[in-house]
Order: C-alpha cells, then sequence, then structure tokens
C-alpha cells in the first residue's frame, strides 16, 4: 500500500495511545507549582487561643506537616481517622491550618471528633491557602527542617497515601 | 469514585455573577463596582483565568468562593500597581500553568501554538503537489450526460 | 410491594434488538464478499426489526418516566414526581444510559430510513451499508447491556427520585441532545457509504450521489444541534455568552466542520468525478469525530460542564469500540483507497481547486480545535505537567483560519467547474468587493467604534452577501433557480449573517453592574430599565424571587421583564432566569443578582446588538441544507 494513505491510521493509532493513558489520569486535579519552594512566609492567630499566634518559621528545623482542613468540608471528615493514626505515631509535628471557617463551628468539631492537631492555625479569610496554592480542603503539605515544601496530598489522605507516600518522606526527611 | 470535594458541590452552583457591595442612593442605578475603570482591569485579566474550582468557569464568571476570593486578591495587586504580567505571575506561582486559560508559551506549548499555521501550510503545500501532479493524468470516471440521464430515470421510476 | 415487570421487557427488547444486530452487520458483509444471495437479503428484515425492537425500548423507558417507575435505577437518578411531564421526557436522555438509548434508537432510525429508500440501489450495496450500521449498533448495543443498562432496578423503589438538575429543566435542553445525536448519528451513513464502496472496490460517482442526501440532512440537524445548545447556554446560564470552547462544545464543532467540507467534496465528487479518496477519508473522519465527541464526554478524559457521570470500565469500552471502528476502516482505506482511479481533469484555477482550499481550511480548523482540546491531556500524558487551553487560545487561533475561508465562499459559486478565467471572475466580484470594502469602513464607524477586527468581519461578511446577491440577480436572468441552488445561497449566506451577529456582538455589547432599588433606572444601548418592584413568587417546583423591570426608550415603556433567582426543591444552589427583551436588531438582557442593603438589588444589564443573527444565521444554514436535499434529483419515490 502507498505510504500516504497509511498516514490517518498511524495518526489515529497515537490518539487512542494518548486517549488510553488520559484514561488513568485525574483531569480535575491541579498539582502544586510549590513543590521544592520554601513554604510561604505567613502570621495568623491559633484556633484555640487567639492570643497566640502561629508562622511557619516556629518549626524552621523540624519536618512537619501542614494539614488544610475546615468544619464545613466533608472529605475532612473521611480523612480524620488517618489524621488522628498520624498524631498518634507522633512522626511528625502535625499543624492544622483552618481554613475561611468559624471558630466556634471549628472548635465544636475538633471536641465532637477528636483533636489531632499540635495546634491549629486560623486562617479567617482563605489569604494564607492562596498564598499555599489551595484549592480545594483538605490539602495537606509536608514540610522540611529548612521551611521547603517536599510534599502535597491533594484531597483527603487515605491509608495508601498515608503509608506509601508519607511516612516514607518524612521518615527520609528526618534524615537529611 | 470521585471524592466529595467541596469544589464538587460548588459545581453545580457556578452560574455568574461577580458580587460586589456598594452602598448609595440615588435614582439613577449606581455601579456596583466602587471604580468601574478597575473593575474592568479586573474583568479583563480574570476572564483569562480558570476557576479552579467550577473548572469549566473563568475566575471572572465563577460564583465559588475561592473565585471571588482570588479576584478580591486581584483587586488589591492592582490597587498595588502590579502589572498584568505581574498578577498573572503571582497567579501561576501559586497554582501553576493550569489557572490560565492562554496557555503560556514555552517549549511544552510550542506544538500548541504553532500546530494550527504549521498544519495549515503544509496543507497547502500538499494541495499545491497533488494539484500539480494530477494535471499530468487524466481520466473520465465521471458520470457522462447520458449515465446522469438513465440514473434519473431510474430514481424517478416505479417500480 | 408489586412492581411492574415492562423495564424488563424493554431490557429484553435490547438483548433481542443484539442479535438482531449480529446477524444484520456479519450475514450480509460476508454474503456480499461471497456473493451469497441468501445472506445479502437479510439486510433489510434485519434492519427493520432492530429499528421496532429499540423503538419499542426507547418507548418503554420513555413510559417509565412519564409513570414515575422509582424502582428503575436510571429514572430514580433523574427525575422526580414534582417535574413537570414535559421535562421527566427530556429526562429520558438528561443522564449518560438513557442518552446512549437515544443515540442507538436514532442509529437504528437511519438505518431504517436507508433500507426503506435504496430500493433503486444495487443489492450488494445495501447489503454493504446495512451491514456496516449494524457492525455499529452491534457494538453500542454491547457497550449498553455491559456497562450502561439504562432499565437497570433500584429494589426496594426509592420514595421519590433524585430530580433533574435544575439547569436541564428546560425546553431548548429538551430539544438539544435529540437534534444533536440526528446529526452525530447520521454521518454513519455516509460513513457506512464510504466503507461500503471501499470493500465494493467501486468507488466512483454513484457512491456519492448516494451519500449526498444523507449526509446533507445529518449536517442540518447537527448544524440545529449545536445552534440550539449555543442559544440555550445564553439565555440560561445568566451572563450572555454563547460559546465557550468547553470539550463538550468542540466535540460536536468538529464534526460540524468536517461535514461541511465533506458536503462540498461531495459535490465535486458527485459531479465531476474528482476527490474520491479524499471525500472517503472525509467520510470516515467525520463519524470518527462523532465517536470520538462521544468517548470524551462519557469517559472522564476531560473536564467538561456536560460531562456525564464517568465510570473507567465505560471510559475503556468506549475507547476499544473507537479503535475497532476507526482503526478497521482506516486500515481498510490504506488498503483500497490507492486503487481507486482519478476523476475528470481540472485546471489549477477552477471550482474543484476552490473547494479543495476551502476544505484544506475546514479540516486544518477542525485539527487545531482538536489539538486544542487534546492538548492539556497531551502535556499530562507525557508527565509535562497539566495547562489548561481555553477561549483565548481557541480564538487566537480559530478566526485567522477562518478568514480564508470566508474569502473563498463568495468566489467559489462564481469559478466553472473544470476551469475558469481568473480575469472573468474579477470582472464578476469587484461590485461585491467595493460593498465589503464599504461595509468595512462605514457600518464601525456608525456604530461608534473601529477596530481592525471588526472590519474584517465586515469586510468578509458582506463580501459573501453581496456576492450571493449579485448571483442570484445572475441566475434570475438565466431563468428559475434550482432547490440546490436556492440552498447553496441560503448557506453561504447564512454564514454572512451568523458572522455579522458574532461581530456585532463581540464589538458592541454594553453590560452595566448596578445597584437598584425600585425607582431606580440604569441606561443601556440607549434604553433605560427601571426597576419596579421586587417581590416573591411560586413555580411547580421551585420558589423564586421576581423583579419587574420596565423596558423603554424615551420615557415611552416597550416592555416589561420579570427576571427571575429560583430555589429549586431539589436543589441548594439558586439558578438565575435572566429575562430577555430579544428583537431583530438587538436583545436587551436583564440578571437579578443578590439583594442588598436598603432594599435595594445587584442587577446587571446588557446591551446585545443583533446577537439573534448568531442563531438566525444558523438557522438560514439549516434552512439552505433543507432545499438542497430537495432538489428533484434526489426525490424518490416510495413503492406503493
Amino acid at each position: 500500500m502507498k505510504a500516504k494513505f497509511v498516514i490517518p491510521l498511524i495518526l489515529f493509532i497515537v490518539l487512542v495511545g494518548f486517549l488510553a493513558v488520559g484514561l488513568n489520569r485525574d483531569p480535575r486535579e491541579v498539582p502544586s507549582p510549590l513543590i521544592n519552594k520554601p513554604a510561604p512566609a505567613f502570621k495568623v492567630s491559633q484556633l484555640a487561643d487567639p492570643s497566640k499566634s502561629f508562622s511557619p518559621e516556629d518549626l524552621k528545623g523540624q519536618v512537619w506537616v501542614l494539614n488544610v482542613w475546615a468544619s464545613w468540608c466533608v472529605a475532612c471528615r473521611e480523612e480524620h481517622p488517618m489524621l488522628v493514626e498520624m498524631s498518634k505515631s507522633q512522626v511528625a509535628p502535625l499543624i492544622g491550618l483552618d481554613y475561611k471557617d468559624k471558630r466556634t463551628d471549628a472548635m465544636e468539631m475538633l471536641a465532637r471528633q477528636g483533636n489531632p492537631y499540635n495546634l491549629s492555625a486560623f486562617d479567617n479569610d482563605g489569604r494564607v491557602g492562596i498564598n499555599y496554592g489551595v484549592y480545594g480542603v483538605p490539602e495537606t503539605y509536608v514540610i522540611d527542617k529548612a521551611g521547603i515544601i517536599r510534599f502535597k496530598q491533594i484531597g483527603p489522605i487515605t491509608k495508601e497515601v498515608l503509608e506509601k507516600s508519607m511516612y516514607p518522606i518524612i521518615a527520609q526527611l528526618k534524615k537529611e | 469514585m470521585n471524592s466529595k470535594f467541596i469544589k464538587l458541590q460548588q459545581f453545580l452552583s457556578c452560574i455568574c455573577l461577580a458580587l460586589f457591595i456598594h452602598i448609595a442612593h440615588a435614582d439613577e442605578a449606581t455601579p456596583l463596582a466602587s471604580d468601574p475603570a478597575l473593575e474592568q482591569r479586573l474583568i479583563s485579566i480574570s476572564e483569562e483565568m480558570r476557576c479552579l474550582v467550577c473548572q469549566n468557569e473563568s475566575l471572572s464568571g465563577s460564583r465559588s468562593e475561592l473565585a471571588q476570593d482570588l479576584r478580591r486578591e486581584i483587586r488589591d495587586l492592582i490597587k498595588q500597581g502590579k502589572t498584568d504580567a505581574e498578577i498573572r505571575t503571582f497567579m501561576v506561582d501559586r497554582y501553576g500553568d493550569f489557572i490560565l486559560y492562554r496557555p503560556p508559551v514555552k517549549p511544552t506549548t510550542w506544538l500548541l501554538w504553532i500546530g494550527p499555521f504549521v498544519l495549515m501550510f503544509a496543507g497547502i503545500v500538499a494541495l499545491l503537489m497533488y494539484l500539480r501532479r494530477r494535471n499530468t493524468q487524466v481520466a473520465t470516471t465521471s458520470l457522462s450526460d447520458d449515465e446522469n440521464k438513465r440514473i434519473d430515470a431510474l430514481l424517478r421510476d416505479d417500480k | 410491594m408489586e412492581y411492574s415487570m415492562i423495564p424488563e421487557i424493554g431490557h429484553f427488547a435490547l438483548i433481542l434488538a443484539l442479535g438482531v444486530s449480529i446477524i444484520q452487520g456479519v450475514l450480509p458483509l460476508i454474503g456480499a464478499q461471497q456473493g451469497r444471495r441468501e445472506w445479502l437479503v437479510l439486510a433489510r428484515p434485519a434492519t427493520q426489526i432492530s429499528f421496532v425492537l429499540l423503538a419499542i425500548s426507547f418507548a418503554i423507558l420513555a413510559w417509565c418516566f412519564y409513570v414515575n417507575d422509582f424502582s428503575v435505577l436510571y429514572v430514580a437518578e433523574h427525575s422526580n414526581s414534582q417535574l413537570p411531564t414535559v421535562y421527566r421526557l427530556g429526562a429520558v436522555w438528561g443522564g449518560h444510559e438513557g442518552s446512549l438509548l437515544l443515540w442507538i434508537f436514532l442509529l437504528t432510525g437511519w438505518a431504517f430510513a436507508v433500507a426503506q429508500l435504496s430500493k433503486t440501489l444495487d443489492e450488494f450495496m445495501v447489503a454493504r451499508v446495512l451491514g456496516v450500521l449494524g457492525l455499529v449498533a452491534t457494538g453500542l448495543l454491547l457497550f449498553v447491556l455491559a456497562t450502561s443498562n439504562p432499565f437497570e432496578r433500584l429494589l426496594p423503589a426509592a420514595q421519590d427520585g433524585r430530580s433533574l438538575n435544575p439547569l436541564l429543566q428546560d425546553p431548548g435542553l429538551v430539544f438539544h441532545p435529540p437534534m444533536l445525536y440526528m446529526g452525530y448519528v447520521g454521518f454513519s451513513v455516509a460513513f457506512a457509504f464510504a466503507i461500503a464502496s471501499l470493500l465494493s472496490g467501486k468507488l466512483d460517482a454513484a457512491w456519492a450521489r448516494w451519500s449526498r442526501p444523507w449526509t446533507t440532512t445529518a449536517w442540518i440537524f447537527l448544524t440545529l444541534g449545536i445552534a440550539l445548545g449555543s442559544w440555550w447556554a445564553y439565555y440560561e446560564l445568566g451572563w450572555g455568552g454563547w460559546w465557550f470552547w468547553d470539550p463538550v462544545e468542540n466535540a460536536s464543532f468538529m464534526p460540524w466542520l468536517i461535514g461541511t467540507a465533506l458536503l462540498h467534496s461531495l459535490a465535486v465528487t458527485e459531479k465531476r468525478g474528482g476527490f474520491k479518496n479524499w471525500t472517503v477519508l472525509l467520510a470516515i473522519i467525520a463519524f470518527s469525530m462523532s465517536l470520538l465527541g462521544t468517548f470524551l464526554v462519557r469517559s472522564g478524559v476531560l473536564t467538561s460542564v456536560h460531562a456525564f457521570a464517568t465510570d473507567p470500565r465505560r471510559g475503556i469500552f468506549i475507547l476499544i469500540l473507537l479503535s475497532l471502528v476507526v482503526g478497521s476502516s482506516l486500515f481498510l482505506y490504506a488498503l483500497r483507497a490507492p486503487k481507486s482511479t482519478l476523476g475528470g481533469a481540472f485546471s489549477l484555477m477552477s471550482r474543484e481547486t476552490l473547494i479543495l482550499l476551502g476544505n484544506v481550511f475546514l479540516v486544518v480548523a477542525a485539527g487545531s480545535v482538536l489539538l486544542g482540546t487534546l492538548y492539556p491531556l497531551l502535556i499530562d500524558a507525557l508527565n509535562l505537567g497539566k495547562i489548561s487551553v481555553g477561549p483565548p487560545y481557541f480564538n487566537a487561533v480559530f478566526v485567522p483560519i477562518m478568514v480564508p475561508v470566508l474569502f473563498l465562499l463568495a468566489i467559489g459559486p462564481w469559478a466553472n467547474w473544470k476551469s475558469t478565467n481568473l480575469n472573468a471572475l474579477l470582472k464578476r466580484l469587484w461590485l461585491a468587493a467595493v460593498v465589503a470594502v464599504v461595509a468595512a469602513i462605514l457600518i464601525p464607524r456608525m456604530m461608534g467604534e473601529f477596530t481592525i477586527l471588526t472590519a474584517l468581519g465586515f469586510l468578509l461578511s458582506f463580501w459573501i452577501i453581496a456576492s450571493g446577491v449579485l448571483q442570484i440577480i445572475r441566475q434570475f436572468k438565466v431563468g428559475k433557480p434550482t432547490r440546490s441552488f436556492i440552498g447553496m445561497q441560503l448557506g453561504h449566506i447564512g454564514i454572512a449573517v451568523f458572522v455579522i451577529g458574532v461581530t456585532m456582538v463581540g464589538a458592541y455589547q454594553e453590560e452595566k453592574d448596578v445597584r437598584m432599588a425600585p425607582g431606580d433606572t440604569v441606561s443601556v444601548g440607549g434604553y433605560q430599565i427601571r426597576l419596579v418592584e421586587v417581590r416573591p413568587a411560586q413555580g411547580p417546583n421551585y420558589q423564586a424571587t421576581r423583579g419587574t423591570f420596565e423596558l423603554g426608550r424615551h420615557g415611552k415603556t416597550e416592555e416589561v421583564l420579570y427576571p427571575e433567582k429560583r430555589n429549586y426543591d431539589s436543589s441548594t444552589m439558586p439558578m438565575t432566569e435572566a429575562a430577555i427583551d430579544a428583537g431583530l436588531t438587538r436583545d436587551i438582557y436583564v440578571s437579578l443578582g443578590e439583594p442588598l442593603e436598603g432594599n435595594a438589588w445587584a442587577v446587571r444589564v446588557y446591551y446585545k446588538p443583533f446577537v439573534d443573527w448568531i442563531w438566525g444565521g444558523c438557522l438560514l444554514m439549516a434552512l439552505g441544507g433543507l432545499f438542497a436535499v430537495m432538489d428533484k434529483r434526489y426525490r424518490l419515490r416510495l413503492k406503493k
């Protein structure tokens, strides 16, 4: 057969190849450009005690985890047991960032479901979230001793994510 | 199963009305925006950005909370005197290229931007080559007038 | 509790239809290959039976919606007893399973029509065409029965259904999918004819003559379906846009572009025997685009407001189906196409060349839309990150590619077949050129703002209209115009009207976001709009806040508008129902927003000049297609 008549078939096969790969991807997921960049600085009040403040600076020198959550967020309830497990294992400080929430609602949720966080920072107007590229709660960051973001989990933390991704990374960062 | 993200719940609510709050009294309706010129610039910048929650809408039109927050940020940046390019950089630094509806021109998007025009050029060249080659060959397989009449008769026939 | 067995009948009908489709697909094709007459003749009756079975199945699904049978899972997920009857019927195709059933029903319908209207066609050809259609139906029926059964039961039955998304409870939305699918599915006929002629090795002008009316009819429906979707988005979504380059919009636009190229290419193949390979390839590509569109909407590969709820299994199945259908067609093409002979000769300057040139641009346009739509997927698959490709890209790329097409549109009909004289053409067209230039300079000035882009829009549209008018005048001097000729004029002028609408609205629309208390007035586009009052209102399945606005000029009220914000019982999200005063030369569009302090409301008003010309142009094009199909050449009388 003459070469040029095969071109449509070849182009189609290439197309199907890409579509097949695409079936396994999530087109809605927005990966973070902040990986391997410094965690943006901020200083906000703490959820439980408004007179105290929190800043990422406070944890310089440690590997720590920042979990963005809210009382109105349904998926956050899904991942809560994993957070509790993580805090029990004591691998790294777990700091919550309460995103666009009401203090009372947030405190109530922690009281009802248990508080896995060392503390929670209160991001009232969402500005901190924006700086961290938050677009849908829950989202979680693993930050290293130098204050660089090394891992981001978009969506609820599952057992698999915890065991296959987060624990190994935290262990590795601790050795650095 | 799709996760129960807040963004999926808000997905259904994404109908446009950018909301601005303004207080005034007059018979002639006052613009909602305190500074229409600034709002114009906001609209033209945010129109080319994608709402990350309702991903099929622009940042300008989306009613989702994140879109409102991001528009607030852009408004602040405009007031600070930032240029359009600086504002885009601000957004891309936080959300990546995904937030831009106009894909930036970089090596990974060269194919995208050049592609159509390469295609057009290739098409015209292929056409010219084809025409030139064809003119040297002559054959007639089109229907002759006679054959056409026969087909018409067939089509009109009752069988 | 007793459950009706009727849904099971519907399901059973589909299983039977699968069996019949297999017979319809396999036996006639083998029969034609081996000359077995007894298998050839199975084609028509199998097609007829398939259609009846699908009609029964579809009617039963519609019945389940009509009687609110919530023991059927699909009904429970997409309908609700509070839903008005009309929308309950529209809900039949509101979700994946039902719309797929509609697809197959229409496919068997088209096949049935071909079976009935092909009595004078060679029986080998008939067998092959119906056989191909049977194979496609088989694939889709397997898909439905394996992954997307609309008759799956929900036991125990739900008390009431989940209801239809309020956005879909609208007359425009009820008709949009059927129209669109008639178009998508209709291209399967041209596809089947193309495959049949490749199989038979007889790639000649007669094939083109048979394909043409079927293709034109499918194209008419696709045009109307797309226009309906666009118009719906405009009046329903509340912000006055009419095209978003959303992946699923693109999925319907690409077959349209290819279909338009195909229409013109078929004309050449029929008249002059030329472009046979190209036309066959276009026919394959047009239907492939339809299938690709089906894949994109239902697989979860792309984000879109249109996308149905997705299931990875479905995505894989459709991809396999797509690969088999298109892959085998293109393979057959690669094998057989080189063997076909050339058509009549023509010189570089001729109608054939101009049509072919137009084809090139249309196909490049479709290719560009495909590139833009799939590029994010491409980059992601290569692990190069995530990007978005939106309206700024498509507008930047699509417009320059279409400009040559619009330019050629006016010239093509003047050019003679085989060979045409450039000087003669110029003589015919200079007047049209003058009109175009004058329009390009004057109209923007009249409207208040001159930009290159708007001037270009008027230049091209008036160039086309003037050329068309001159053609019509010349034709009347020669004799009565054929319906084919009328069709061509309507189609071409339709595009020009469309371009005028797009240009006017794009350049000269006005928008105001204001705060209004009762008694306040806002001015837009030379009109004054006064808020009289805002009060609550009640609908069949929603509560609303309704505003009363008086629209007028020079102190006189011309119209009263009632925009609403609705809260549907079934949804927590408020819906905006804009009020539109539509007119030949402008729409005034009022949208009610949020309540503000001081008894005031946020209100958005638009002045949109000539916006209805966008869809008016599409209507003209569809009408043109209708005239073309009704040309005397194609009039067949059914066996009495």
